[in-house]
């Protein structure tokens, strides 16, 4: 075992080669090595949600997930999803409803959002909070966010 | 294009008395406006603390006291700065050494004591957190492995935990050289206490017990602090809400002469009055980055946040009401305990969540007889200040559980009980029983408004069909009297150098386009947005004319930032007193030219207009063209200014808001798990700027009440040992467990600034868990458990409750 390794991943379309040390969680990575400072760390003990990225179609905690880990996966934060445009109608939805305040928690609402919506079912508010429960807000109280959610899953289930 | 030559002496005579004291309220006051900075926020595009990176700059760990209450025998950092990537290992003498040390006593309260501190313990740890080594490092990564190698031997000494040991004569000392651990007691009341218990038919007494609590912002405290020693500069890129106070702070205490001090607050994730203080710790690293002449970062982690941020609350209130036959109050006490932790804090000290226990229990109600004392110990844990609602939820909780109680055993409808005993129309202006001036309550139109939201005696009804089926529902209400927006009284006579002013400038680009420069400071409140529609109305411009900058200490105009709830009531106020000075001087400007008068003219959607007939008779982009670039065009004696700053100092002591909430909750018998299932807030914060942002405050503001009512606990051992330390075991609120919010507004215009506004922000805290606490108690009546009065409501107390566990 070294104390550093060379990953090869793709992160937000793009090929990226580092050698770096092992022991760095993902987000870490991320945020220090690539300079996407989208993903947050709240907690750092998969509590909070702050630092959910997407790791080949998945959300996951990425201060729970080593970078090593992610050699040969396919990365996607909130830089690159705002790019591809998959969000926008979730994103001006979250700005038009007050959906954030302070903006730390809303990259990480905002993928597990994304990938609830992907799911193209209709859902109960219950069903909606429930999904979103492993990503904390501390300012908005949440009822906000849920409406966001609601509005732009109306407009794609119910066209 | 110029519609008339302009006249010398026209310009000259009106100049003198354009100034308008009419006061204009006009869109997009009163909008739900969009906060365009949420959209960069929402793209992955914030900039927080954590996110800048700086030339040269080294990082920041703490080696913190493993004990609450301990001796420093030795520090061996030799191996700690052998360490890879080390730079320096700092101990708190070191550190002490350039600082200069500060005490969390007050010039206007002579019996609160507090020792002087310095940012890291120099003889004694007082508790379990408190910084003791600083190691800086080329990484974060190498700092925390450095400060693992710091070798500091203890002598464990016996730790203060239990707040009324500590008042005993043989308990420990927190401080030996104080001689026993009361930090402050106080007291107020008016009335006989005695006659009042004396002719009562009913008394009700109960000890009401409230966990600590800490804020959890989501993004942890933390700064990078540059200092350079060829000018003796100093720039902190601070997680903070008062940079001015951090300006003063770190020029004070580190000699540094405060016009080289910049503090500047890039975005901030989250305040809620955690970080309005002045943190060991980050001073610390400010002293570091002096010593060391170059920039130095320090991000809290979420262990260290949960250890050192600010707690609040950790009262225990025994309480008693009297009520006469017809349900009226005929007296009130309230003793309270309430502890904080080795120290007061500095500057904001650790007084006011007791004293807002004593001045706000009782205020929505109308008592003769009121007696309430405060006793404030030491205790070996972490340092109580600051955090949203300040006491008040404890004052509202205590005061509405004793209402309950009482209502109840005169066999009165709670509702009822409120609109016996509430402050009337009649009564305003009036003085609460703990002194507080009440200039008007809308007590009874927000108890109707709610009874009407909720549809009471409708739900009333389903409560008694759900019980006979074994489901037990409550109802609970909650009258709150908050204080907001606080003036110089409060914290003037403390010395302490808290300014309660806020300024503003407006400034008029070359285009005509609207730069805003303000003192007041945003977490994600939104107070920008607000600001920028104040300036749009009151200069008669689009919003999307209008960008605010703010939160930089060598840009903006003096002020105290965001605390009590005050930034669109102040700093609003100087906003628009901005706006307006703007346009007055633009209008005589348009008045010189035009060959006007000037108060012939006004200014609407960026056009000056004649006031009469709205006719456009030039651009404001025109107007400022001519302003800055062709005064070549102008009468010698014509000097145009078109930009203008203003500060607003409330007059008064606070403006004192109020409201009202509901709770309806579900109580598993079998459980004792509580399901929120409705809540509603009726909340008279004065006039609304930007309703969307206020329900913003509301909601996410009952949620931390909610939080406190059923899981946020901070919990110590009989060591000082924190049992809390992590998210998983100081449990915020999660989505699934938070009910929808129903926020209706009352507009009672505040009469002592010119838009009528009060504070929203803190509204949606200070009522919440006493709602859900009447609401469980009102659940479990029936079934004869004994009163719940302790928060958070765990399902363990339920079923105490209950007897069902012991």
């Amino acid at each position: 075992m070294h104390d550093r390794q060379e990953i090869a991943l793709t992160v937000n379309g793009e090929a990226v080669n580092r050698t770096i040390g092992v022991r760095q969680h993902l987000v870490d990575f991320l945020r220090g090595e690539l300079g996407l400072l989208g993903s947050h760390l709240g907690c750092e003990h998969g509590v909070c949600g702050a630092c959910s990225v997407r790791v080949n179609g998945r959300v996951v905690r990425g201060c729970l997930m080593l970078a090593v880990q992610a050699d040969g996966a396919d990365v996607l934060t909130i830089e690159g999803l705002s790019e591809t445009g998959e969000i926008a109608d979730l994103q001006e939805a979250f700005v038009a409803g007050n959906a954030l305040q302070c903006g730390f928690c809303t990259p990480g609402m905002l993928l597990t959002s994304a990938e609830l919506l992907a799911g193209g079912q209709p859902l109960t508010r219950a069903e909606i909070r429930e999904y979103l429960s492993g990503n904390y807000c501390r300012c908005t109280g949440y009822q906000a966010i849920i409406d966001a959610v609601e509005t732009v899953l109306a407009q794609r289930v119910g066209g | 294009m110029l519609s008339k030559p302009f006249s010398r002496s026209v310009w000259a005579v009106e100049m003198a008395d354009t100034m308008s004291e009419t006061i204009v309220i006009r869109a997009p006051i009163g909008d739900s406006v969009e906060r365009s900075k949420a959209r960069r926020l929402a793209n992955g595009r914030g900039r927080y603390t954590d996110d800048l990176c700086l030339p040269r700059m080294v990082y920041a760990a703490f080696v913190r006291s493993p004990y609450a209450h301990a001796r420093i025998v030795s520090i061996d950092a030799s191996a700690a700065a052998r360490a890879p990537g080390a730079v320096r290992v700092f101990t708190g003498p070191e550190i002490a050494a350039i600082v200069e040390p500060w005490t969390g006593e007050a010039a206007h309260l002579p019996n609160l004591r507090s020792p002087p501190q310095y940012p890291m313990a120099v003889e004694r740890a007082l508790w379990q957190g408190e910084p003791v080594a600083l190691v800086v490092a080329t990484s974060r990564a190498l700092a925390e492995d450095a400060a693992l190698l710091v070798e500091v031997l203890w002598e464990e000494l016996p730790a203060v935990t239990d707040p009324l040991a500590a008042l005993e004569p043989d308990s420990p000392l927190v401080h030996p050289e104080l001689g026993n651990n009361l930090a402050f007691s106080h007291q107020v009341g008016r009335g006989d206490i005695g006659s009042g218990f004396a002719e009562a038919d009913h008394v009700c007494e109960q000890t009401l017990y409230f966990g600590r609590h800490t804020g959890v912002t989501l993004e942890p405290r933390g700064l990078i602090a540059d200092y350079d020693p060829t000018l003796d500069t100093l720039t902190v890129h601070h997680s903070h809400q008062a940079p001015f106070q951090m300006q003063m702070v770190f020029a004070r205490h580190l000699g540094i002469p405060e016009q080289n001090v910049r503090v500047i607050l890039p975005d901030i994730g989250g305040g809620f009055g955690l970080k309005l203080h002045v943190y060991n710790d980050e001073v610390a690293v400010v002293a570091a980055s002096k010593l060391l002449g170059r920039p130095v970062k320090y991000i809290a982690d979420r262990v260290e946040s949960l250890l050192t941020d600010i707690h609040a609350r950790d009262h225990r209130v025994t309480a008693k009401i009297a009520i006469a036959a017809d349900g009226k109050i005929t007296g009130l006490s309230v003793d309270d305990i309430c502890v904080i932790g080795g120290y007061s804090n500095t500057i904001r000290l650790s007084t006011g969540e007791g004293m807002l226990v004593l001045m706000f229990s009782g205020a929505p109600y109308d008592i003769a007889n009121y007696q309430a004392t405060l006793k404030v110990p030491f205790q070996n844990k972490n340092i109580i200040a600051m955090y949203r609602g300040v006491g008040q939820p404890i004052a509202v909780t205590v005061t509405e559980h004793m209402v309950d109680l009482a209502a109840r055993a005169a066999g009165i409808d709670p509702v009822e009980m409120r609109r016996r005993n509430y402050l009337t129309d009649d009564q305003f202006p009036t003085t609460g029983p703990g002194g507080v001036h009440l200039e008007y309550l809308s007590l009874n139109t927000c108890l109707d408004t709610v009874v009407e939201r909720m549809h009471y005696p409708a739900l009333r009804t389903e409560q008694n069909t759900y019980r006979a089926s074994g489901v037990y529902r409550g109802i609970g209400l909650a009258t709150m009297v908050e204080v907001t927006a606080v003036g110089p009284v409060y914290y003037g006579p403390a010395e302490v150098g808290v300014s309660t002013i806020d300024g503003c400038t407006v400034k008029l680009e070359q285009s005509g386009k609207v730069r805003v420069i303000t003192s007041i400071t945003d977490q994600g409140q939104g107070t920008e947005v607000g600001i920028a529609q104040i300036v749009a109305a009151g200069l008669g411009v689009p919003f999307a004319d209008v960008s605010v900058v703010s939160g930089d200490t060598a840009v903006t105009p003096y002020g105290g930032g965001a605390y009590a709830s005050r930034g669109i009531a102040i700093g609003g106020e100087a906003a628009y007193d901005a706006a307006r000075t703007v346009r007055d001087n633009a209008l005589s400007l348009a008045a010189a030219i035009l060959q006007a008068d000037p108060r012939s003219l006004d200014i609407e959607d960026a056009q000056i207009r004649d006031a009469d007939t709205g006719t456009i008779r030039m651009s404001l982009a025109e107007l400022s063209k001519i302003g800055y670039t062709r005064q070549d065009t102008l009468p010698l004696d014509v000097q145009p200014e078109l930009s203008a700053t203003r500060s607003f100092n409330p007059k008064v002591p606070a403006f004192v808001a109020n409201g009202i909430q509901a709770s309806h909750v579900e109580v598993d018998t079998d459980t004792g798990f509580v399901t929120l299932l409705d809540h509603w807030v009726v909340a008279d914060g004065g006039r609304l700027i930007n309703p969307a942002l206020v329900d913003g405050q509301i909601r996410g503001g009952v949620v931390q009440g909610l939080g406190a009512a059923l899981f946020e606990h901070i919990v110590y051992d009989e060591n000082g040992q924190m049992q809390t330390a992590t998210l998983a075991d100081y449990m915020v609120p999660m989505a699934c467990e938070m009910p929808d919010i129903d926020v209706v507004h009352i507009e009672t215009l505040h009469k002592d600034n010119k838009l009528g506004t009060k504070g929203a922000g803190e509204a949606g805290t200070i009522g919440a868990a006493s709602a859900v606490l009447n609401a469980v108690n009102d659940a479990l009546a029936p079934l004869g458990a004994e009163p719940i009065a302790s928060l958070p409501i765990t399902p363990e107390i339920v079923l105490q409750a209950l007897g069902k566990v012991s």
